[in-house]
């Protein structure tokens, strides 16, 4: 076998690296920059060139990285090793090994509906899958993005036209720009950001992915009327002081998870937009039987019930643990989050 | 349909209660009023009798959804909702269609009963291809009967007054008793012309609040009047235009539960109305609760049981005399009223609740000392200038319990909550010690605050011992106080006794589960008050 799960994560003894290690190791292959895939700390890195800016702001200047095109194969020690875009946020890819006519493909977190902010899902035929299961039950299925945003822009005009100002809550990374984006040309605005959202923005606006104006909320005079604004923040700073700025509000979070009532519920929130950055359950299994995978390892999430599907419909499945789970997976896991003002961007 | 989940959806994304209410006025201006009956209905927590089991109905959408069993029971331990959980796994809609809300509850919903398995299998797969999203939730959730959405009948009550400007007592008033939904119903609701009545509908119960304060707090002892707390059935006996009515507080008519009763309200004048408790009576002595319960669990009232467990009802006020309201009368005078109508002696079931002398506050104390041993829960005080007002008003009746009974137990089952908790642990099962076992005796839900219900929760996560279904069996470690009202003997528990109302007083991170109490104290209290 190509992989083995270690304590610091997947290892490929072949070619002596960790995909995603959880500790710092000689040589990491990255799928994408967030918190729970991107550790800071260890010698080198392999990434998507598409990541680079978010992974350096997620991993610092210092770090070494060292970026691939997608499809590009580069050789350590004898293992050749390509990366293919999951779809999930920029720069996010599945990382493809091949080894004496061996293929195993990690998925990192992905998702199949394109959208703007990244590039497209591809599935890659493998003899061993490595997938995600963050939202791995019948219960989580999906509306297409565009009714969702419509949704979004109703709910926005609906507090204009009540004089209350819209709060957002959107992970910092990759929810946040994917919403943007979509809002691009909307008759919406102004668009509000939070610190650590408009760092991670204006990483995709260098990126070259196009982002509509936003307005860094910190620059912004105290006492400004934000009647009709919609503010765009993590969802650490539900709750926080830091809203109270925006006078009378309605809160909303945009996020698979809100496809369960008493998710939204529990957070107190005016409205749930069922908006994910993973793949739903039609989706995984689509995706699992694109890469024609003879085993699927799966990790991240609802483990136990989809292997138990995968076998029960006569696959070879064994559930892989990650550190970034258990039973509070009800959070993806987000290390801007943690710093969220820390983070913010300097004028 | 659309409509009616479009108002859902509006109180369900709100906490604030002046919201919830507007968005109430607002549908039931433009509602049709047949449909905003219905509404009226089952927001106020009333529900169509369930025509389709729960396990049934999920075993439906199981087939469905082309799914395992054990794969649904998944979804339902993350949503926390079977109806949900239904609403969630289904395929998306074939053919959306958008019909009145009555329509959905006479033609498709009650059109249920009595129906075959089969047919009934038919008509539910069929309205799921119909509906979508929020509707399909409230469909399931209408069949399954149970309908929380986080407002009350006060609220629907307050949201009527809004849009029809009548005030909450008359729609209060209107809404108590038989009220069968549909648009003369709604429409007589709302109606401006309050001279009416109905015969049979008795009047909205003025509750007590607990007492809060030092009872000096309260002014001179002289202006209260004090009586027992009785452990019974709140209920009102009516006698008018010939027909004789007995209410429960939850707006049952239990006057096939209490012939006697019933029969007894002949003797009343015509227009009567008395507000009392229902007590299982013998020697002038109540018996205690568990002998009601006993009878009432009885689906046949036969002459031994009738001859074991005799009941009283043990007037507290009349509210009405010679078909004139009097509940505006200041007390005293009620009382003297209740005085002149109820003069029957011998074998007449109906008895006026004592009056207890007390002088000063210390009389009151002395009282309140005695009550576990009248039977009685506590005692009651009522300013005698105090009218009869509609639901519970602070200040004027107060109602000073005994202390409840305690026992520390240890928890060795949790279970998620339901709605707003769904996915939060928020059941336990608690347990005290015989001969170094735990033995289960007490379920409770109510008692902690959030911020102790999460960090339970997320110790109940990472000490699980066992899954069995949504069950979790934890590590015998953490103990609680808890509080119950009643004890009683119980060969169905597994500890031989049964406890009322059992709540969480405090979480003793302090001690210990060593040092939790023995059913050994639990038999001690039965053996006392049981
Ligand atoms: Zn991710
Ligand atoms: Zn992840």
């Amino acid at each position: 076998m190509l992989l083995r799960p270690t304590d610091r994560g997947l290892f490929c003894e072949a070619g002596n690296f960790y995909v995603d290690p959880w500790q710092p190791v000689d040589r990491a292959v990255i799928t994408h920059a967030h918190g729970d895939h991107a550790r800071w700390g260890s010698r080198s890195y392999l990434g998507s060139r598409e990541g680079e800016r978010v992974m350096r702001t997620r991993l610092g200047e210092q770090a070494h990285i060292r970026c691939v095109d997608f499809g590009e194969v580069v050789t350590l020690d004898g293992v050749r090793v390509s990366l293919h875009p999951a779809g999930h946020i920029l720069g996010s890819a599945q990382v493809r090994i091949e080894h004496q006519g061996e293929v195993c493909v990690v998925s990192g977190d992905y998702k199949t509906e394109p959208d703007d902010t990244c590039s497209a899902f591809e599935p890659v035929r493998c003899h061993t899958f490595v997938t995600e299961s963050t939202f791995g039950l019948p219960i989580f299925r999906w509306d297409p993005q565009h009714e969702v945003m419509a949704e979004v822009r109703d709910w926005w005009a609906g507090n204009r036209d009540a004089g209350r100002s819209s709060i957002l809550f959107a992970y910092a990374l990759g929810k946040a720009q994917r919403v943007l984006s979509a809002l691009r040309g909307a008759d919406i605005g102004p668009i509000v950001t939070h610190g650590a959202v408009e760092r991670l923005t204006r990483d995709y606006r260098d990126s070259g992915v196009a982002m509509p104006d936003t307005i860094y909320a910190g620059a912004e005079p105290r006492g400004r009327d934000w009647k009709g604004a919609l503010i765009v923040a993590p969802p650490s700073a539900a709750g926080s002081p830091w809203l109270r700025r925006f006078g009378a509000s309605s809160t909303a979070f945009a996020s698979g998870w809100m496809r369960i009532r008493g998710a939204r519920r529990r957070r107190s929130l005016d409205r749930g937009f069922v908006l994910s950055d993973h793949v739903d359950w039609p989706a995984l299994l689509a995706a699992i039987d694109a890469t024609g995978a003879e085993c699927v390892w799966v990790t991240h999430g609802y483990r136990e019930p989809v292997v138990r599907w995968l076998r029960d419909t006569g696959r070879e499945a064994r559930s892989v643990a990650s550190q970034w789970e258990g039973e509070d997976d009800a959070s993806e896991l987000d290390a801007t989050e943690l710093s969220a003002e820390d983070a913010a961007a300097q004028p | 349909m659309k409509r009616f989940a479009a108002l859902f959806s509006a109180i369900d994304s709100t906490t604030r209660t002046n919201e919830k209410v507007l968005a109430m006025a607002d549908y039931f201006r433009d509602a049709d009023p047949h449909d905003a009956a219905w509404a009226v209905h089952v927001l106020s927590g009333e529900r169509p009798k369930r025509l389709v089991p729960a396990r049934r109905l999920a075993a439906w959408a199981i087939e469905e959804a082309g799914i395992p069993e054990w794969l649904f029971e998944e979804g339902y331990h993350a949503v926390g909702d079977l109806a949900e959980t239904i609403s969630l796994v289904l395929p998306p809609a074939r053919r959306e269609s958008d019909m009145p809300l009555h329509h959905w509850i006479e033609d498709r919903l009650l059109a249920l009963a009595g129906q075959s398995d089969d047919v009934q299998r038919q008509a539910v797969g069929e309205a799921w291809q119909e509906l979508s999203g929020v509707e399909r939730f409230l469909w399931n959730k209408l069949i399954t009967g149970g309908f929380r959405v986080g407002v009350s009948r006060l609220l629907v009550i307050r949201a009527l007054s809004k849009m029809s400007g009548i005030d909450d007592a008359t729609l209060t008033h209107r809404l108590t008793g038989h009220w069968h939904p549909d648009a003369a119903a709604f429409s007589a609701l709302v109606a401006a012309d309050t001279a009416d009545a109905d015969v049979s509908r008795p009047y909205p119960f003025f509750l007590a609040y607990a007492l809060e304060h030092e009872l000096e707090s309260l002014g001179n002892a002289g202006e209260w009047q004090v009586e027992w707390k009785w452990d019974g059935i709140r209920a009102q006996l009516l006698h008018r235009r010939g027909q004789r009515f007995l209410w429960s507080r939850g707006e049952e008519s239990v006057a096939d539960r209490f012939p006697e009763l019933a029969d007894a309200a002949a003797l009343l004048p015509p227009g009567t109305a008395l507000d009392g408790e229902i007590l299982p009576w013998v020697d002038e002595r109540p018996l205690p609760f568990a002998e009601l319960q006993r009878r009432i669990g009885r689906t046949k009232l036969t002459p031994k049981i009738l001859r074991e467990v005799p009941v009283v009802l043990l007037a507290y006020d009349i509210l009405e005399l010679d078909a004139r309201d009097l509940r505006a009368d200041p007390l005293s005078e009620r009382r003297r009223a209740l005085e002149s109508v109820l003069r029957f002696s011998g074998d007449v079931p109906l008895r006026i609740s004592p009056i207890i002398p007390a002088a000063d506050w210390g009389a009151v104390r002395s009282a309140h000392g005695r009550a576990r041993d009248m039977l009685a829960e506590g005692l009651m005080l009522k300013r005698r200038d105090s009218a009869y007002g509609v639901g519970r008003r602070k200040g004027a009746w107060w109602k000073w319990k005994v202390a409840p009974h305690t026992v520390d137990a240890v928890m060795i089952y949790a279970q998620a909550g339901h709605g707003r908790r769904a996915s939060l642990h928020t059941d336990y099962t608690f347990a005290v010690w015989q001969d170094g076992q735990l033995v289960p005796f007490a379920k409770a839900y109510s008692g902690l605050t959030d911020v102790e219900i999460r960090a339970l929760d997320s110790w109940i996560r990472k000490n699980t011992t066992e899954k069995f279904g949504p069950v979790r069996s934890v590590k015998p470690e953490q103990v609680f106080e808890l509080a119950f009202e009643g004890i009683q003997r119980s060969p169905r528990h597994k500890s031989g006794i049964a406890v009322r109302f059992p709540r969480i007083l405090r979480w003793r991170t302090d001690k210990p589960a060593a040092e939790a109490d023995s059913l050994e104290t639990l038999h001690g209290l039965l053996e006392k008050f049981g």
